[in-house]
Parts: C-alpha cells; structure tokens; sequence
C-alpha cells in the first residue's frame, strides 16, 4: 500500500468499474494529463499512462517483476487462482527456456509454412459470407461471424487441439483475462465455471490430447530434446490457448472498427494491400485489445520525481500510452502511413507477446481476403462492448460490406 | 535505482514509413558502444565493458548468448557474453590475444582503449542454458566466458552444478578470482599442473538429470562430443559452442542447385564456390549477415522447400533433420532447388 507523497496525484475513478471500461478514453486522458505517476484511490495502487514511462517500466525488467503477478493480486502475499504462467508471470532466470521455445514455435520461420493455408482459409471464409450478399451488399455482426470465426478456424487447428469443447477457448481467455483485474462483478459472474473452464483447458494440453505435428506437439518435442521440462509442457500450451484467442479476436475486430470509421484508408489498403500488415498494429495501437498489465517493484524505484516502493504493484496502461498525445501524432487517428513502431500494444521488451507474429499473420490472412472482395466497409449499426477488465473488446460489430 | 524514460522524442510522421517489422533477434551492427574498462584477466586475455554512448539500456540477453564486435577498421567478431545480465547499462567480454587470429583479437589487444567506440550487432544465443536439476560445465581457456552468466544462473536456480576448467597454466586462465567462492564445485585443470585431462571421466557416463554444456577450442569439443558419443548421452544433453567453424567435409552435390526466393519470386542458380547467401544477396533479397561461416547464427533463413545441405556448426541433428531453416553463409543444397522465405 503505497504512502503517498503529497505531491503525489490522485485519481478516484475506477479503470476497473463499468463507466470506464465501456468508454476508457476520458479516463487515459486524465491519467496522462495527471502526471508520470499516479496513485489509483479506489486500490491504492501505482499508474501509469504516459508512453514514455509505460515503455520505460515495461523494458526494465530487473527493476518490475512479473513473478508476482501481472494483474492486481500480489503472488507474494495471495495465493493465485491457478498455477502461475511460466510466460507472463515469470522472470529471468526462470522465464528463458518457455519463451526460448515458443519464441522459435511462434516465429516468422514456422509460419511462413502455414502462410498459404491460412490466407487460403481465410478467403473461403470471407467468400462464404459474401454468398449471402444481395444487390451486392450485405451486414452482418462482424464479432462472431469473422473476427471471431477466423481465429478460431486456424489457430485451434494450429496449436493441434480436439474438435471437442472448442466454444469453451473464448469464455476461459475471457475469465482469465478478467482475473488480472480486482475481484469485482465481472470476476464474480465467472466464480461459478472457474472450475469447469480451467478443467476442460488443462485437458487440452496434454500430449495425448494434441495433435501430431501442431504448435502443442512441437511444445512437448521441445521437452524431448531437453530445451524445457516435460513438467513445463503442459504449462506452455494453456499460454498459447489462454493468451491466443480473445486477444486475436479483438485485434480483428478493432482492425474491422478501425476501417469502418475511416472509408479512405479502406480505399488506400485495397489499392496498396502491402501496407495491411502495418496497419494492423497501428489497429491494435489505436485500440490496444489488452489495455493494462501490473508490475511489481523489486526495490525503491524513482520515477519522476516519485519513487515507487520496493514490493509495490503498479499498473501500466498500454491503451493509454498508446494515445499519448506527447509520444503521437494524432493519437486517436487510424493513419495507415503512420509508423506504429514502438507502440505498446503487444507490451514491450522481454515479456512482448511471443504471439505477435501469430495475430500478424492471422490479421493479414483476413484483411488480405477482405481487401480483394470487399469495396467498402461501414458501420450499419451502433457497436456495443463487451465489458472485461483488461481486454478491450466487442459484444457486437454490425458492419455493412460492399461486394467489390 | 532511477527508471529514467527513453522513449526516443516524437517522430514526425514519415514519408516513406517503414513497414519492416524488426524482431530483436534481426537487429544489425547498427548500434555503438563505449568501452568503459579495459582490465587484464589473464596472460593473453582482456576483459572489456561496454556501455551505451548515452548512458542507456542495452539490450536484453540470456546466459550463451553471444554479441558481434565491430572495430573501427570494420573488422567483426563474436564474443561470449560474460557479465551480469541484470546490470542492463554494462556488456563484458573477454578477449584472448589469438596468435592465429585473423586480425581481430590482436586489434582489440593492442588498440582499442576506454572511450573508445566500437559497433555492436546482436545479442543471439546458439548456446542457451535449459532447464535442468544438474549441470556440468567444460571450459576450456577462454571458453569460460558464455559459462561464467550460466553458473550464476545456475545457483539462482538452486542446481547442483559443477564446472570443470581446463587450460594450459593457472595464468593463461581468465577469471579465476571470480570462480573462488564457488569452492569444490569447481575444478581447475591446468596442464602444467595436472597434465592433459581425460574428458570422458569429467562428463562421465550418461545421466537423465543432468546437461553438459562446453565451450573451448575445437579439440576439447570433439573430445566432449566422441565421450558424449561413447557413453550415450541423449540428443540435447550435451551442448556445445563453437568458437570456429566445424569441419563439414565436401558438399553433398558439386552440380548447381536453383534458390527461389520466394518473395520476390526470382530464381537464381547458386554454382559450386558461390554461397547461397551472394547469390540471394545478388538477386536482391536483404539477409543479414555476420560471421560468414556458419557459427554466428545471424543470416538465419526460414526452407520452404527442398532439402539443404546442412554446413554450419548451430544446428542440432534434429534441427538439421527438420529441414524448416538454414544459414545460407556456409550451407547449400541437396536436391537441385531450395525455396527460400527471402
């Protein structure tokens, strides 16, 4: 529990409450606009949301742990609600071997052998919504119909799990990545399925239970050949069926949101579809799926003329830093020439999502597909949020699209 | 400990923006360093710590992993990481004055002073430190390095370990000071002192709880490997690092092969004596490069297609046997095209 310095601002809204998280913009605004570092009243927790610092925190690994959690609950003193990630709630020495391993699963040489299927996947899904065109158009929700049914069409498949209980992939990441966040409705409306949930996940990741030659087999013949333990297995799979879903789906849908409300740069990446993979980050920039991580601070750390005590948490909000006027331009513009380099929205240094090239490629495969066929895309309804404590998400996208 | 921001100032908005997404394991020489300390380890071998000009953050490595050195004169090398990787502002190496040096050892030796600037490529591991409830360490001279972070790791980890440290004399030995307070769990061999050491009775027979990893000139590693052969050790038990290449023998075919670069989609015939690497550079493709023979790890490119005929001293049997990359500096091809992800 941080003492704070009189100098010290303090907020009183909760990022965590429900008028915040529908509409978290007026909330980063005066984080950022507060100062470097603030305390949360209600938690009385550290913040952050101005870039620099973000991206500061975020790289020095040595001064922030993850081991004691990367959501509000302190590891060192609550016991948390499953085993700790061997990723996201690790540190050097520790976090090496799994990150060593998924690094070489998930990288650009391993995709770029399932480019192929994946974009060829990617346009029987975009044509089969477009057979329902009539007087060529058509609306349809764009959450569950796309950048929903996509990722759950390939990466499933990619990481090598059953056909069986598929539909239960988004409510765990869902309930996983609300448990980051304080235990409020949003953690006591899952309470009741934790068990069912984490149940039918840890099945998954055994090796009986994958498939021979997916993301999952390659996991444990890493084990074989000793680069991880057959202990740690297991453990690195749940990371990619936790981590690997909810944060593509949204990344999608805020690619999708981001071209509805800007008609130009829909033109611009139909006639230059090379810049889509760009904008894909500047997508996931402009929106950051995953809006905030904890740390926890291994000794006094000063920051702007404040230290930050040694033992205690402070959240980082990604969302915020990544609208931040004095590290961008036109912060909550969707620029397609804009270079997003640098923005925090896969998080930053040595935790930055080990998945990135994985939503890279799966975001490209769709747009890619969508760009061919696709003249134009708008909003043919109000969208409504879905509520999670550290996702930005969607409950519905209407989204009219144009037959090219 | 002050956490300082960065952040670079606000770029303004490119012209031609870069759409290059660049992993931290891509990243080029491009980056300077200062020497802060020049300090004599042994006979022959100098510590050196480097720092950002400006004070800042270098980049993050593991234990095993390895930086390229580039002299004002261009010269590059590579050198085993032997610092502490939670001093994020400092890189050690060691260097030993190689008398069959290309050059660049005796550079370091004779010119390169405190303030001066050398460039930097990397870090990348080909050596990383896995999981394991015992370790057993084989240095050989200067092959102490990459072992020095490992051992600390080692003890953070609460393994039993046990370093075996092999050199001519007690003199020529870099960093025995800092190897004292680890008491019997190291064993220095030196020649003069001990005569030649039978490195099959160090690694002993094979144990499912236990890795090996060595790091020394090439006749102490084929000694580790032939031991490790003849007691059976697992595949991925034993680990190596190579200061030089190994020896690969004649190329599997002595006919040109095609190399298609599959994103450009230009085809180019790589001629015996040609390396695939001029060739794709040639055509036009941009790999990175650095050692030039198949040890560093940095012109790593992703197979498509085909088969390569494997030459480099980084990539395990099983690696070499899955056939999804290579390193186009040294390796060529078996069958008469490779697809390449360039």
């Amino acid at each position: 529990m941080p003492t704070a310095a009189s100098t010290l601002p303090i907020i009183d809204a909760d990022p965590f409450g429900p008028r915040v998280l529908a509409d978290p913009l007026p909330f980063q605004h005066e984080l950022r606009e507060a100062g470097p570092v603030v305390v949360l009243a209600k938690y009385g927790v550290y913040a952050m949301g101005r870039h620099a610092e973000v991206q500061a925190a975020l790289t020095d690994w040595q001064s922030f742990e993850s081991g004691a959690g990367v959501g509000l609950a302190n590891f060192r003193t609550e016991a948390p609600w499953r085993p700790p990630s061997l990723l996201l709630e690790a540190d050097p020495p520790h976090h090496d071997a799994p990150r060593a391993v998924l690094t070489t699963i998930l990288g650009p040489r391993q995709l770029a052998r399932l480019r192929e299927a994946w974009e060829a996947d990617a346009a029987e899904l975009v044509d089969t919504l477009l057979a329902r065109a009539s007087g060529g158009a058509l609306e349809f929700d764009a959450v569950p119909d796309l950048a929903g049914a996509y990722p759950l069409r390939v990466f499933p498949d990619a990481v090598g799990i059953g056909p069986d209980g598929r539909e239960n992939l988004l409510p765990y990441g869902d309930m996983a990545f609300n448990a980051f966040g304080p235990r409020n409705a949003l953690v006591e409306r899952d309470a009741e399925r934790v068990g069912a949930l984490s149940g039918w996940v840890a099945s998954q990741c055994a090796r009986e239970a994958l498939s021979e030659s997916g993301f999952g087999a390659q996991i444990w013949e890493a084990a074989d050949r000793g680069d991880i333990t057959h202990e740690q297995a297991p453990l690195i799979v749940r990371s990619l069926l936790t981590a690997g879903v909810d944060t593509t789906v949204n990344g999608i849908a805020a690619f999708l949101h981001a071209v509805a409300t800007h008609p130009r740069a829909w033109e611009r990446l139909r006639r230059q579809p090379a810049l889509i993979r760009g904008s894909f980050d500047e997508a996931v920039r402009l929106e950051s799926p995953v809006q905030s991580f904890f740390r926890t601070a291994t000794r006094d750390v000063e920051i702007g003329g404040t230290v930050i005590p040694a033992g205690s948490k402070a959240v980082l909000f990604l969302g915020a830093a990544n609208r931040d006027p004095r590290r961008w331009e036109d912060p909550d513009v969707f620029d397609v020439d804009r270079d997003p380099s640098g923005h925090v929205g896969y998080g930053f240094g040595l935790h930055q999502c080990v998945g990135q090239h994985v939503a890279r490629a799966e975001a490209t495969a769709v747009m890619g597909a969508l760009a061919r066929r696709v003249e134009a895309i708008e909003l043919a309804a109000t969208p409504r949020r879905h509520l999670n404590n550290t996702l930005r998400s969607w409950a519905s996208l209407p989204l009219r699209f144009t037959v090219a | 400990m002050t956490l300082t921001a960065e952040a670079a100032p606000r770029p303004k908005r490119a012209a031609k923006p870069s759409r290059t997404a660049r992993t931290t394991d891509q990243r080029a020489a491009d980056q300077h360093a200062v020497v802060t300390a020049v300090e004599r380890a042994a006979d022959g071998v100098v510590a050196i710590t480097l720092a950002h000009p400006e004070g800042r953050r270098l980049p993050d490595w593991t234990p095993g992993a390895h930086i390229d050195l580039v002299l004002a004169d261009g010269t590059m090398r590579q050198y085993s990481l032997c610092g502490d990787r939670w001093d994020a502002h400092a890189y050690r190496i060691g260097v030993l004055r190689d008398p069959a040096s290309r050059g660049g050892s005796a550079t370091i030796h004779d010119t390169l002073r405190v303030g001066d600037t050398v460039r930097l490529g990397g870090p990348r591991n080909t050596f990383r430190l896995v999981p394991s409830p015992r370790y057993v360490f084989v240095a050989g001279g200067i092959g102490v390095t990459p072992l020095l972070p490992m051992i600390r790791q080692a003890e953070l980890l609460g393994a039993d370990w046990h370093l075996f440290y092999l050199g001519r004399s007690r003199s020529t030995m870099a960093f025995l000071d800092e190897l004292v307070p680890h008491g019997q769990r190291v064993t220095v061999l030196a020649k003069d002192e001990v005569g030649p050491s039978d490195l099959g009775a160090l690694i002993g027979p094979a144990r499912a709880d236990t890795k090996v990893y060595a790091c020394g000139p090439q006749r102490l590693l084929d000694g580790v490997l032939a031991a490790a052969e003849a007691d059976r050790w697992p595949e991925g038990w034993v680990r190596v690092e190579r200061f030089a290449a190994a020896e690969q023998g004649e190329p599997a075919r002595a006919q040109p092969f095609d190399v298609v670069l599959a994103r450009s989609g230009a085809t180019v015939t790589v001629a015996p004596g040609t390396t695939v690497l001029d060739a794709v550079q040639a055509a036009g493709a941009a790999v990175l490069s650095s050692c030039r023979e198949g040890t560093c790890g940095t012109c790593e490119v992703a197979v498509l297609d085909g088969a390569p005929d494997h030459r480099d001293s980084i990539l395990s049997p099983a690696e070499r046997r899955a056939n999804t990359c290579m390193f186009p500096c040294v390796s060529r091809s078996c069958s008469d095209r490779l697809v390449l992800d360039v």
